[in-house]
């Protein structure tokens, strides 16, 4: 057929007009490499008649260097993506890939399977809005079948297909399909699916997946292309009280302020009532304004600008709330946490936490359990590693506007994010408020730490002593302590000595006791610098993030970082509690410097070698920085 | 071939129409991949063997999911009636709303984004997204166009006229060493050309003016490396991309945190198709260079594709260009960008077009061709 001769008719237009109309569904496929998945993925993009000649040339060519079907045309090369996992054989991330009918158009994301990819599949799943699970019918409902289920549960899909495939390979018999469909009721039951829809199959043949097929003439319901098409999965959102994250303040000039976010749940029309969190500050809306002109209503999903009736103060952060159900402000909470970071979580340590619009600092105060996620079981522990599962309590540095997540999937869920790093470490769904926060106020007391600091004629602080085990930062800290009391200032120093035997004694020395041990510390000589006392801290601390941590509980310039540089080997050589003796042997575990890290500090406002300086020095030297940065006035 | 057979396929396809209510032209269109096709066998027309086998075998599966999709709906319409309102998004409405909440995500956090603007389809629906997603306020952020030089001259007055009518801030860069050291495709080759004029030109820019976010036009369904692309994503202080550093993107949340000297491309088109970017062009009635639509215009060919002669810097070889009807699928340097014979003067015969050619965009960017993981090597390297 030649291009050239072909005119624009109605057709066109007709097909235009028709395909302009189309809803759109965001899938997960769940499966493993075996169960078929991206033979089923290729035959759909295939069938649908999106593939493209030169694409499908280029097929031809893969499939004769890696192919696995023999002469067939291998689907699943159509699917995998990056060159080194096209090599091995798996797909080892999140690749989306797109087709259209003349209803729909889907976007599918394809992820692996296998237990080391759970955050992967959670991805996925945050999106999309059904969920289909490959079931290989040869081998039933597997560990990863209830994996896999779990986790579209856990993420919030209420509607799950799922495909039994390699029908072919069981001579499509019904009484294994039924089988298998009433095994996978019988689990799913406690996972809060409102739809499961079994469908026999045979992707690489192509059965029941884009039409129903002569192979199964005893199943009567439709091929998973017209369930696809058809199947009803985003009600609800807009029965929900509105929410709208504020993005963004629209102010083109004085007379226009508009503010500008996605619609989370509800539906806001001009003259409905609303009130933002936290201000707690109430209006009325008085405009939905788009480029194409105001709006009568705007619904779920669209990202709109409202404008209020009433001058009052909003900002990218807080939410735009339905008048009479506002969402509830927390800064404590109880959240399922899935982990997704190499680096083990730490309870202690503190994370940044972005909300659909925001972010706060957060800590983990308390793992409750984890979740097996191949049984669903309920386990102990006190770290989550890499794709586990876990119930923990969070503490917030400010309070958050929210939903819980089975309630409204974009108000409930936030992301952790590693200050070090910066890399997405957690994906978090919030269950309930662990208190009334709105109901607790900081008692605004009379004495306050001006008054006490004024009182001792002196600017409360924390040094903070780092380096490792002997470098000679209690020998410092103690002179420092003289030199400060001879100078009639109010001084208590915190060390391993008086704090380990009392307040923590509760803890060892894995990595996560070592975290809370610094948090505890930190907390106590935040306190203790409220007193408005000159606060020293005299720990190894090995790890940044603590340090960090306990210089942000500080107010600016109350946090004076004191790295004690000594060398390893001159430590070693001093060894006066002859620890890093027994370390060498092995007697001691964890020990820093030797099978313990210990990481620097980057900008350490003093830092003393006492290899090179004497400890009397080094306290003439820290005194001194205290005196001309006017911590002894007052 | 047996007339008969015709005969009874048209029956099927008129009973079908019957009970699906699709018209007559749409299943021959499904049918033959041609709107026309089934008028034209009834009145007599004839076709190849493999074409009706290929036909009776598409108006089974027609005949079977009209069937199922009919007790579908029968069966779940009483319950989800109240949850079909008039105002129901399409398809394009949430990709329109998908990318307006990355461009304000972006303007809301980055401390100074900006827009690649590379003056072709995608960056017309990208520029007009972002008039939509801040309105009645301009973009928050400027426009960067890299000039290789060797842009097609109605792109770059396209350009001009574009900035001008919407009043926006246009950068123009160009990698004046490369100018200077006189590289160009015709005597460096595509390789070197792209590199040194656009990969490294682009770099210069963000270095030179800081930028910590751009806006890129990429769509994830332009090559199966781009599948796994993130909307978010990083490049270290040198511009590289790290295929196994980049940050998983969960719900509509995305994690823009960098540090000093670090960037972020941001792909707010990541899941729109071609079909979808020219559908949104119709619908929206979006300004597209006139180079899309088919014109007379002089071309020479090479290696099997027709390059214009945009300029007289293009070496004839003794070839007269030939005036021919020719458009562009994609733009960019005009010696590297291969035209294709058409007649399509309209949007929807463009679209028509691209429907019934079934060759994938990029067919006609002469530097994706040499092997299929071409463009990740590029992208490593800092290639947008």
């Amino acid at each position: 057929m030649s291009v050239s001769t072909l005119t624009a008719s109605d057709d066109v237009v007709e097909y235009l007009a028709a395909h302009e109309k189309k809803s759109m569904l965001r899938f997960i496929t769940c499966g493993s490499v075996d169960d078929g998945k991206s033979t089923l993925i290729g035959r759909l993009l295939y069938d649908s008649k999106l593939l493209y000649d030169d694409q499908l040339s280029a097929l031809e060519s893969d499939t004769k260097k890696h192919g696995t079907q023999g002469d067939k045309i291998d689907f699943a090369l159509l699917v995998d993506g990056l060159a080194a996992e096209r090599e091995q054989g798996i797909t080892i991330d999140v690749a989306y890939r797109f087709f259209s009918t003349d209803k729909r158009k889907f976007i599918v994301a394809d992820t692996p399977g296998h237990e080391q990819y759970t955050r992967n599949m959670a991805t996925g799943a945050s999106t999309a809005d059904l969920a289909v699970i490959l079931i290989d019918a040869r081998k039933g409902v597997l560990t990863q079948t209830r994996r896999h289920s779990y986790i579209a549960s856990l993420l919030g899909i209420r509607h799950i297909a799922v495909a039994v495939n390699k029908m072919d390979l069981v001579g499509y018999s019904e009484g294994t399909f039924e089988k298998i469909e009433t095994d996978y009721r019988e689990f799913a039951k406690d996972l809060g699916f409102e739809s499961i829809t079994c469908i026999p199959m045979s992707a690489l043949d192509g059965v029941n997946v884009t039409g129903k097929s002569r192979e199964t003439p005893w199943y009567n319901g439709c091929a998973l292309l017209q369930f696809l098409e058809t199947v009803k999965v985003r009600g609800g959102l807009s029965e929900k009280p509105l929410r709208l994250p504020v993005q963004w303040v629209n102010r083109p000039d004085l007379d226009f302020r508009g503010f500008s976010g996605t619609i989370a749940s509800g539906v806001v029309r001009p003259g409905d009532h609303i009130v933002v969190l936290p201000s707690a500050k109430r209006s009325k809306v008085k405009s939905i304004v788009t480029m194409d002109g105001t709006l009568a209503e705007a619904t779920p999903d669209m990202a709109v600008t409202l404008t209020l009736e009433d001058e009052i103060d909003i900002s990218r952060g807080d939410v735009i709330c339905a008048g009479k159900a506002p969402a509830e402000q927390t800064d404590q909470f109880a959240a399922h946490l899935l982990w997704m970071a190499e680096d083990a979580l730490f309870p202690g340590r503190q994370y940044l936490l972005k909300t659909a619009n925001r972010i706060v600092p957060a800590t983990i105060t308390e793992l409750k359990h984890k979740v097996n996620v191949n049984t669903l079981e309920h386990l102990s522990g006190k770290t989550l590693e890499l794709n586990e599962v876990g119930f923990c309590n969070f503490n917030l540095a400010q309070p958050i506007a929210f939903d819980s997540y089975k309630d409204n999937r974009r108000t409930g869920s936030f992301i952790l994010i590693d200050k070090r790093t910066n890399a997405t470490i957690g994906a978090g769904m919030i269950d309930f408020s662990l208190r009334r926060a709105k109901n607790v106020h900081w008692q605004d007391l009379d004495v306050n730490k001006a008054a006490r600091a004024s009182a001792k004629h002196q600017r409360p602080c924390v040094l903070w002593f780092t380096g490792l085990s002997g470098s000679g930062k209690s020998t410092v800290a103690n002179l420092v302590e003289k030199r400060l009391h001879d100078l009639g200032r109010h001084t208590y120093t915190l060390d391993g000595d008086n704090v380990r035997h009392g307040l923590n004694k509760d803890l060892g020395f894995s990595d996560a006791d070592r975290v809370e041990n610094i948090r505890r510390v930190g907390e106590t000589g935040r306190l203790m610098a409220d007193a408005g006392l000159i606060v020293l801290v005299s720990f190894i601390s090995p790890f940044q993030s603590e340090r960090r941590m306990a210089r942000e509980l500080m107010e600016d310039g109350e946090f004076i970082e004191v790295y004690i540089s000594t060398p390893l080997e001159v430590c070693e050589q001093r060894d006066i509690k002859g620890l890093y003796a027994k370390a060498r042997r092995g007697e001691i575990k964890n020990f820093t410097g030797i099978d313990s890290a210990y990481e620097a500090p980057e900008l350490a406002e003093i830092d003393i070698d006492t290899s090179e300086v004497q400890a009397a020095n080094a306290a003439d030297q820290i005194v001194m920085y205290l005196k001309d940065n006017g911590y002894l006035e007052g | 071939m047996s007339e008969s057979q015709i005969l009874e396929l048209v029956r099927r396809a008129e009973r079908l129409s019957d009970q699906s209510g699709l018209s007559i032209s749409t299943i021959s269109r499904k049918l033959l991949n041609d709107g026309k096709g089934l008028a034209r066998l009834k009145s007599g027309g004839q076709c190849t063997l493999k074409t009706l086998e290929t036909a009776r075998t598409r108006l089974t599966e027609l005949e079977a999911s009209n069937t199922a999709t009919h007790d579908l709906t029968t069966r779940s319409t009483k319950k989800d009636d109240a949850l079909i309102s008039a105002t129901a998004m399409t398809h394009l409405d949430r990709l329109e709303a998908e990318a307006i909440h990355i461009m304000r995500e972006v303007a809301a956090e980055a401390e100074n984004p900006v827009m690649l603007y590379s003056v072709g389809k995608d960056s017309a629906v990208m520029l007009h997204l972002a008039l939509k997603a801040f309105y009645p306020s301009k973009p928050p952020f400027p426009l960067l166009h890299v000039d290789t030089t060797w842009k097609f001259n109605e792109m770059i007055r396209f350009r001009d006229e574009t900035a001008a009518r919407l009043g926006l801030d246009l950068i123009v860069h160009v990698n004046r060493e490369g100018v200077d050291q006189g590289v160009g495709p015709f005597s460096h080759g595509s390789q070197v050309h792209t590199d040194i004029m656009k990969t490294q030109a682009l770099k210069q820019a963000l270095d030179k003016y800081k930028f910590d976010a751009a806006f890129g036009g990429a769509r994830r369904d332009e090559e199966k490396s781009r599948a796994k692309e993130r909307i978010f994503s990083f490049r270290s202080a040198g511009h590289r991309w790290d295929p196994k550093n980049q940050r998983p993107e969960l719900w509509n949340i995305y994690n823009t945190q960098i540090a000093n000297g670090e960037s972020i491309r941001v792909f707010p088109l990541s899941n729109w198709t071609e079909l979808d970017i020219w559908q949104y062009i119709y619908r929206e009635n979006i300004p597209i260079v006139p180079l899309y639509f088919a014109a007379k215009r002089p071309v020479v060919e090479r290696d099997g594709t027709l390059i214009m002669v945009d300029d007289d810097r293009m070496p004839l070889n003794g070839d007269a260009p030939r005036e021919e009807m020719v458009r562009f699928r994609t733009l960019g340097c005009y010696p590297l960008t291969g035209a294709i014979e058409s007649s399509a003067t309209t949007l929807p015969e463009i679209i028509q077009e691209m429907l019934l050619a079934r060759t994938s965009e990029r067919q006609g960017r002469i530097i994706d061709h040499d092997q299929s993981a071409s463009m990740e090597k590029k992208k490593q390297e800092g290639y947008f």
